[in-house]
């Protein structure tokens, strides 16, 4: 499944839900060349949530920059984004 | 393609990371300072600086490469060093104060590099005199007052107890004179929460101010303590209060095998990065004075009012349990502690405990029994004798060496304070209220000194 090239990175966005939410992450994303490996949506009652997987090695940017630039968004957009090494969810749901 | 991992999962990370406070509470850097052992100060000192200065700054580049690299926060960066009593043996042979002042020396130069180089604690001002003293012994025991006045991270610690030799009484009572003389000289006591008397004291501690680098430890190795009371007691308020404790042990110890997982992937990265030994993982959950971050809160959501209730022991013994079993199942590299820790003023449901009256010092005696915590972070009148605090400390140290386990004492005098009076040591180590103790006369058992024997359990070795 995972190619060695890879560098996977969780990134899960939850907040109030408004117009333009997936537009402005995915806008960083595309700017930065990352790649969407995975991506699942949902709004329950007027939460918004996205988990996206997505792929570093494409891009032109390291992990930390790209949790810097997301975390402005996500202030900007009124929600918070969290982002993770693939590898913490490899440690804590994998046995 | 199948998802690598479904929504469910990762939302659950998610969430322990961004509103139960799961994080790292301290990676341990555990460094070997025998090669520093000499008769003259200014070679011990200027090793030691060039040393741990070296590994202190390492630690902190590559605690913050690998918490950027994994998102997760890294609370507290410690180093634990060789017991300092050893390295100043040689110059205790010469002569006795020059020892004093060479140990005192030593503490302020580490005390130095660790806030330079943003080192929260550093560990090892010890001394092991569980049979006897050595000069060196008598040094750091005479010493501990003026360090931990001058010091802010050096953190010390005596094990005067173990199950394999008994307790040593005169040890306990010369250490107990100086928790007092700590408390007079320094603000609210506060000198004596980097102070604890343990019984059988591990090698690879991650916690201070147990943590020490152990004899038999490799030249330098990665010891990692893990938080995360507060997914513990969100898993369990998701329960509700309908499930049977089978279902509750099971869920607890899923959730601590997640928790060790996490403990274990950041150890192993930051050992990667320093290009040393992974050490271990301690299991025990780490609180803290936020609120959603307290073990003494699991046990109130598995249906006691308060900690220290009728059943506390019987929570507590569920909790650690079925910490040790899941965090077993998560990682080979299991030490430390590896119980469940619940310091009064350093977690916030013990201190409301207290403040009400559910939890006691009889109490706290109590609950050591099914966990490893003893008496920790509790304040006491500044006008208690230093009899009654040694054989509280006595207490303690029976029970551990009666249930051949690790057990301490970290008890803070107030001077001036009543029972009832409250108490903020600020910051992590949290606020408390002044805990009301016996004042039943010991002096006659206390000042027999000597040594208690070893227990029977001593025999199992041979």
């Amino acid at each position: 499944m995972d190619k060695g090239s890879e560098e996977l990175v969780v990134i899960s966005v939850i907040g109030a839900d408004r117009p333009g939410i997936v537009a402005g992450i995915t806008t960083v994303l595309a700017k930065h060349n990352v790649n969407i490996v995975d991506i699942a949506q949902t709004v329950v009652r007027g939460i918004f949530s996205m988990i996206m997987i997505v792929d570093l090695s494409t891009g032109n940017i390291s992990l930390s920059k790209l949790r810097e630039e997301l975390s402005m968004k996500g202030r900007e957009l009124g929600v918070e984004v969290s982002v993770n090494h693939i590898d913490v969810f490899k440690a804590m749901q994998r046995v | 393609m199948p998802r690598i991992f479904s929504p469910e999962e990762i939302s659950e990370v998610v969430e322990m990371l961004l509103f139960q406070d799961l994080d790292i509470r301290s990676v341990t850097l555990s460094l070997n300072l025998q090669d520093c052992i000499s008769a003259t100060e200014s070679v011990i000192t200027s090793c030691i600086e060039e040393k741990v200065g070296l590994y202190s700054k390492r630690l902190t580049e590559a605690v913050n490469n690998v918490s950027e690299k994994y998102g997760i926060k890294i609370v507290t960066k410690r180093i634990a060093v060789t017991p300092i009593s050893i390295i100043v043996e040689p110059i205790a042979r010469k002569s006795f104060e020059e020892a004093c002042s060479t140990a005192i020396n030593i503490a302020k130069s580490l005390d130095r590099i660790a806030i330079s180089s943003q080192i929260d604690y550093i560990g090892g001002y010890a001394a092991f005199v569980h049979k006897g003293f050595t000069q060196g012994d008598r040094v750091v025991i005479e010493t501990l007052p003026r360090v931990l006045a001058t010091t802010q991270t050096v953190a010390a610690m005596v094990n005067a107890a173990s199950t394999a030799t008994g307790i040593n009484v005169d040890a306990v009572i010369d250490v107990s004179r100086k928790i007092v003389e700590t408390a007079y000289s320094t603000p609210k006591g506060t000198g004596c929460a980097r102070f604890t008397v343990m019984a059988n004291a591990p090698e690879d501690n991650p916690f201070i101010p147990g943590a020490y680098h152990g004899l038999g430890e490799p030249e330098a190795t990665i010891n990692v303590a893990v938080s995360g009371p507060g997914v513990i007691e969100a898993t369990i308020n998701k329960l509700g209060d309908n499930v049977d404790m089978r279902t509750l042990h099971d869920t607890i110890k899923r959730a601590a095998f997640k928790i060790t997982r996490l403990g274990e992937l950041i150890g192993r990265e930051v050992a990667k990065e320093l290009g040393i030994q992974f050490g271990i993982v301690d299991l025990s959950l780490a609180p803290s004075p936020k609120i959603g971050d307290s073990v003494a809160r699991i046990l109130e959501a598995m249906g006691l009012e308060y900690a220290g209730a009728p059943g506390s022991l019987a929570a507590l013994y569920i909790l650690t349990d079925a910490v040790k079993k899941g965090g077993t199942m998560a990682t080979s590299s299991i030490g430390g502690l590896s119980g469940a820790f619940i310091p009064v003023s350093e977690d916030w449901g013990m201190s409301r405990a207290a403040e009400v009256g559910a939890i006691t010092i009889d109490r706290l005696e109590a609950m050591m029994m099914v966990c490893n915590t003893g008496i920790d972070m509790v304040a006491i009148p500044g006008d208690v004798p230093v009899e009654t605090i040694a054989a509280i400390i006595l207490d303690v140290m029976a029970a551990a060496i009666a249930l051949d386990k690790t057990l301490g004492v970290r008890i803070i005098p107030v001077p001036g304070a009543k029972a009832g009076d409250k108490v903020d040591f600020g910051g992590l180590l949290g606020s408390t209220v002044v805990m009301d103790i016996p004042r039943f006369n010991c002096r006659k058992f206390v000042e027999r000194k000597g040594l208690i024997p070893p227990s029977i359990k001593r025999l199992d070795k041979g």
